[in-house]
């Protein structure tokens, strides 16, 4: 059974062929699928490569969570969860959604470790106390930060959902009661996918377990270890409001014509400016404008290590790109270059400059010497 | 000894075409082919500027940086006229020479770098096209203006030479223009102190105005007031290196006394430039920016270690005797000078999303071609006229009343 794909699966649940080739083409739509299927040009073809994958085992671990990830997540609808968890993946341990409860849970997690051992992808939600050996959380009697290290020892891919796993999130702002961590500072000796969000939008991490089932590889990652598919950008590069900013067309308070308008939530602490996220392209749970920018509320940059619980929610930050255009340059024409003879050349001149400054420095010191002595 | 007459310069004389000149005579000749193929194919087929980076290089260099290494007269003429230190007369012609070579570069690169600079000569003459508001224009005319209140400060070296050589006419005008320069050279020195206040503050405005473009490390009100007090440093470092360098090559008294109890004047300036632009930073909280090891934090901390590094180098009259030692602190405030205008111009300067601009191998070697052409202008202009004074290297400062009494420029 474990060595299916997920074909055979479909086939074997009675999915049609239309209805998997639309539920292919629906995840080329809505899920942020550019690495794994870019060069996929027609439903056809995305279908013959999911449906010759094999089902990845997938083992769900809570640590100091809402739960919220998993939550939004159950809210998505395309494709739907059961979808997702029946035919996509093998969800095997996911405390919140599993059937079985005590011991029997336990005993999933272990059948599931032991039968694909290597193999399995470990998604963490929540952050990881450290703090007294980790004894502020504790799952079937055992500290949850020994529970990760002995699930990521044999774990194929290790996935951080939410800002919490990735790199301790809501848990860990200041003064950090438990020491609180993301996943990364407990399990060094694996590569971990950061997929922050407060919540994470369950289309990345869609696409990146999928992205695994089919190609056996992991999406590029960023700095933070991010999936560039999803975080290359800073959202106020794709803002609805955008044009508002660059107008200077803000809100000035919540509720004033501004506000009403739907003008730029800058002045109110719009962390957009420096948050690299998807949200202003992919909204959540396929509801338009269901994202924190499109009912009015700034961002508060959750995908930001260094923002979201760390920066007061109403300060207003800086934008990376700290130039609103005064012309634009073309989009066919580089103007970047740099022309190594150029550059050579200048740097032989400075180079030259200050080399025969200092010589003629160290023969006045010599001067200086003689009349000294 | 006074300002009209100045006594004790002397000619260097000495043959005109030496080696040094030729070679850089030939770096010009360069240049000057380079400049016409730049009027003859445009500014977008030899130059990397675009519509995003307008100024390039020779803005950035010869202009804005050219003119502040060219403020060493104007930190002369300060000392001497305004604090009334007669003493450091004998620096005041070589100092004013720098400058008028200086500010002419810089007057003549702008030329290139206009779309039509045949229409420049307008900008003085059709004031009823004026726009007050606008400060290129306080800058063009300011500029223009100081050029040639250099040259008439610089002339009475001209005439002096006119007045000593054989030909009737020329011994005729100069002892008839003598006593006129002589008693309008107050007026003249009291513009060539107030001009250069005027333009090398806005040169710092002009970046001001571009508003949010500009980097917030550098994007301060108090930008043309950083932009004065720095070139009166960067002059300095100008002159220190024109004296020396000159001692060297023509064998003549590097004024080291001189320029050491100089520096004691410019420490202060130097240090009340980078308490400003400190303070200004934490103020502003900007000081993670400028920790940041982005290349705008680092090139910040760069510059500020550059005037930091001189005023260490600068620290005490006894540092700044060693002639080695004060060389290698006027390099580091030109350095640090350049950098800062560099840093403002071209780096802080973001014109929008995908514009870059790196100087081209044109512009690059006009420009070099141009300093080239100007240090051989200056070692011309020296050997012929009554530029450089003549003196042993242990010159000692005159400190009695009766040495600056006798500056009086009207005297």
């Amino acid at each position: 059974m474990h060595n299916e794909t997920i074909g055979e699966h479909l086939v074997r649940c009675g999915v049609s062929r239309r209805r998997f080739l639309r539920f292919c083409l629906e995840l080329a739509v809505v899920a942020p699928a550019g690495v794994a299927w870019a060069d996929k040009t027609r439903g056809a073809e995305m279908a013959r490569q999911i449906a010759g994958a094999r089902r990845p085992s997938v083992i769900w671990l809570h640590m100091q969570d809402c739960t919220g990830c998993s939550e939004t997540l159950l809210r998505t609808s395309a494709p739907d969860l059961a979808e997702l968890i029946l035919h996509l993946i093998s969800l095997d341990y996911h405390e919140t959604l599993m059937v079985g409860s005590g011991h029997q849970a336990e005993a999933s997690l272990h059948q599931a470790m032991s039968e694909n051992a290597g193999e399995y992808v470990l998604v963490v939600e929540g952050s990881i106390p450290r703090k007294d050996g980790g004894v502020y959380l504790k799952i079937a009697g055992e500290n949850g930060i020994d529970l990760l290290e002995r699930v990521a020892a044999n774990a194929a891919a290790v996935i951080s959902i939410g800002s919490c796993a990735s790199w301790g999130g809501i848990p860990s702002a200041a003064h950090n009661p438990t020491d609180a961590v993301g996943v990364s500072s407990v399990v060094r000796d694996k590569a971990v996918v950061n997929i922050p969000g407060c919540p994470a939008n369950p289309y990345i991490l869609l696409a990146t377990v999928l992205q695994y089932a089919t190609a056996g590889t992991l999406p590029l990652l960023d700095d933070l270890g991010r999936p560039l598919f999803a975080y290359d950008r800073v959202l106020h590069d794709h803002c609805p409001r955008r044009a508002h900013f660059d107008k200077g067309e803000f809100a000035g308070a919540f509720g004033d014509e501004g506000h009403r308008k739907g003008w730029c939530l800058y002045h109110l602490g719009c962390k957009g400016p420096v948050t690299h996220a998807p949200c202003s392209t992919r909204h959540f749970n396929e509801v338009v404008d269901c994202w924190p920018i499109g009912i009015g509320a700034p961002c508060y940059g959750c995908t930001e290590k260094e923002i979201a619980f760390r920066v007061p929610m109403f300060d207003t930050v800086k934008p990376e790109s700290f130039a609103p255009a005064a012309s634009f340059a073309p989009i066919y024409h580089e103007t970047k270059t740099v022309s190594p003879v150029a550059a050579g050349v200048a740097g032989a001149v400075i180079g030259g400059l200050a080399g025969a400054g200092l010589a003629t420095a160290r023969s006045l010191d010599k001067k200086d010497e003689e009349e000294e002595s | 000894m006074n300002y009209a007459t100045g006594s004790r310069a002397r000619a260097v004389g000495g043959p005109i075409f030496t080696k040094t000149v030729v070679a850089l005579l030939l770096i010009a000749a360069l240049a000057v082919v380079l400049i016409a193929v730049r009027f003859a194919l445009g500014l977008g087929a030899t130059t990397a500027m675009n519509d995003g980076y307008a100024w390039g290089l020779w803005i950035a260099f010869d202009v804005v940086t050219g003119t502040a290494f060219g403020c060493g007269g104007f930190a002369i003429a300060l000392l001497v006229y305004i604090a009334n230190r007669g003493q450091y007369h004998p620096l005041v012609r070589p100092a004013l020479l720098t400058s008028a070579l200086g500010y002419s570069i810089a007057g003549f690169s702008v030329l290139l770098d206009l779309g039509r600079p045949w229409l420049a000569w307008k900008i003085p003459f059709m004031f009823w096209h004026w726009n007050p508001h606008s400060v290129l224009l306080e800058v063009a005319l300011c500029i223009m203006a100081y050029m040639l209140v250099l040259w008439v400060e610089l002339s009475p070296a001209f005439l002096e030479k006119a007045r000593d050589s054989g030909s009737a006419t020329l011994r005729n005008f100069a002892e008839r223009t003598l006593p006129i320069l002589r008693k309008s050279m107050l007026w003249v020195i009291a513009l060539g102190m107030l001009l250069p206040t005027m333009h090398q503050s806005s040169l710092g405005s002009l970046l001001l105005l571009s508003g949010p473009r500009l980097h917030p490390l550098w994007n301060t009100p108090l930008l043309p007031l950083l932009f004065l007090i720095s070139c009166i440093a960067m002059g300095f470092g100008a002159v220190v290196l024109e004296s020396t360098l000159s001692s060297r090559y023509f064998g003549r008294s590097a004024h080291r006394d001189m320029l050491a109890s100089l520096g004691g004047w410019i420490l202060p300036i130097v240090s009340l430039f980078l308490l400003i632009r400190v303070v200004d930073l934490v103020v502003r909280d900007q000081l993670g920016a400028l920790l940041a090891l982005d290349r705008y934090g680092t090139m910040a901390a760069v510059e500020i270690a550059l005037f930091a590094a001189s005023i260490v180098m600068m620290r005490s009259q006894s540092q700044r005797l060693r002639l080695g030692n004060l060389f290698r602190a006027s390099m580091c405030l030109m350095a640090a000078g350049t950098l800062y205008r560099f840093n403002v111009y071209l780096l802080a300067f973001q014109p929008g999303e995908h514009w870059g601009y790196f100087p081209s191998l044109t512009e690059l070697l006009i420009t070099v071609g141009l300093v080239a052409g100007e240090v051989a202008a200056f070692i011309v202009l020296v050997r012929l006229f009554p530029i450089l004074e003549a003196g042993s290297s242990t010159t000692k400062i005159d400190p009695s009343p009766a040495g600056i009494g006798s500056t009086s420029p009207t005297a």
